[in-house]
């Protein structure tokens, strides 16, 4: 059953996912980019799974290559997912 | 022990049973997929079950692009993630190359390369955030030296090697292992016939057994065998040294 989608409860996914991969969570505002948390392609791969398994959104390789900041991949899941 | 399974498709005989039987051997739940010979499958499963492992038989034609999701559904309902992944299941269509029809090249292609790659697609979700896994190919000599007659077999198992060593450095670092193993001439159905003439070729002048690859397998799927990725063991007598 997907989560319910709030762009407060995606966020706080998506920040959570990011923090279990490295980057110390004082950082991942919604402004920082991926390069500056050090988050490479396999993470974004992981954070994919993450977002598919709780809203059902299933991100491709073209999505993740767009994605530039925490925003951005919080943009996309709300829209995709409502 | 882990919590997971492992998944050998074409598990019903040859090199795929005997591979299922040793990872049950290891403690692994196995899925004994197969495509049309359930009394094998059955067997395989029966014999496991006997020595006290645990496996199920799955139907499936891994050719079809939905089996990925078929077979890992199964598996991560009743076992949890699918921490080994075997990609076995092979077909065979023999011609020279101006002869080979579209089908018989799509036909191996599908089962032998483009079901490895969905299925090992699948299987890497769960890997990667388990920070664990083995992904074993099993290729063939063919796919490294010439056999006149296999040209769509050769390219299947040439293209099963590349797309081992790529995948082996995408995931590496998170503790994800993706090897091949490159059996020469095995006693098996699907080289019935054929192997009494290849023999004297062969410098161990006999022909390997289905065993004889699953132990190889065994090795690379298991924990100790986490800094092995990217290659490609050849088991073959010495038939290409």
């Amino acid at each position: 059953m997907p989560a319910t989608v709030t762009k407060e409860n995606v966020q706080e996914t998506i920040v959570e996912a990011i923090a279990k991969l490295g980057p110390d969570p004082s950082e991942i505002t919604p402004d920082a980019t991926f390069e500056s948390l050090e988050i490479d392609s396999l993470d974004l791969v992981e954070l994919a799974q993450v977002i598919e398994d709780e809203y059902g959104v299933a991100m491709k390789s073209e999505d993740a290559s767009r994605l530039q900041t925490v925003q951005d991949a919080v943009d996309l899941v709300v829209e995709r997912a409502s | 022990m882990r919590e997971g399974c492992a998944l050998v498709t074409g598990a019903s005989r040859g090199i795929g049973a005997a591979t299922a039987l040793a990872l049950a051997e290891d403690g692994w739940p196995v899925g004994v997929n197969f495509r049309s010979d359930s009394d094998g499958a059955e067997r395989v499963v029966g014999r496991i079950s006997a020595s006290g492992g645990t496996a199920v038989p799955l139907p499936a034609d891994v050719a079809d692009p939905g089996a990925a999701e078929q077979l890992f559904g199964s598996l991560e309902e009743r076992f949890g993630p699918v921490l080994v992944l075997v990609n076995n299941a092979g077909v065979r269509a023999d011609g020279l190359a101006p002869q080979l029809g579209d089908d018989e090249w799509d036909l191996v292609l599908d089962t032998n390369l483009s079901a490895a790659f969905r299925l090992t697609r699948r299987a890497l979700r769960r890997m990667v955030t388990t920070r664990f896994g083995r992904v074993v190919n099993v290729a063939s000599v063919v796919g490294q030296r010439a056999n006149p007659g296999q040209a769509n077999y050769a390219a299947s198992k040439a293209g099963l090697i590349g797309f081992t060593r790529t995948v082996a450095a995408e995931v590496a670092r998170r503790g994800v292992t993706v090897n091949a193993v490159a059996p020469g001439f095995v006693e098996t159905e699907m080289t019935n016939g054929l192997l009494e003439r290849a023999v004297k070729e062969i410098p161990a002048r006999r022909v390997g057994t289905p065993e004889e690859v699953a132990a190889c397998v065994r090795f690379l799927a298991s924990e100790e065998a986490g800094y092995v990725t990217g290659t490609t063991l050849t088991v073959d007598g010495g038939l290409s040294a």
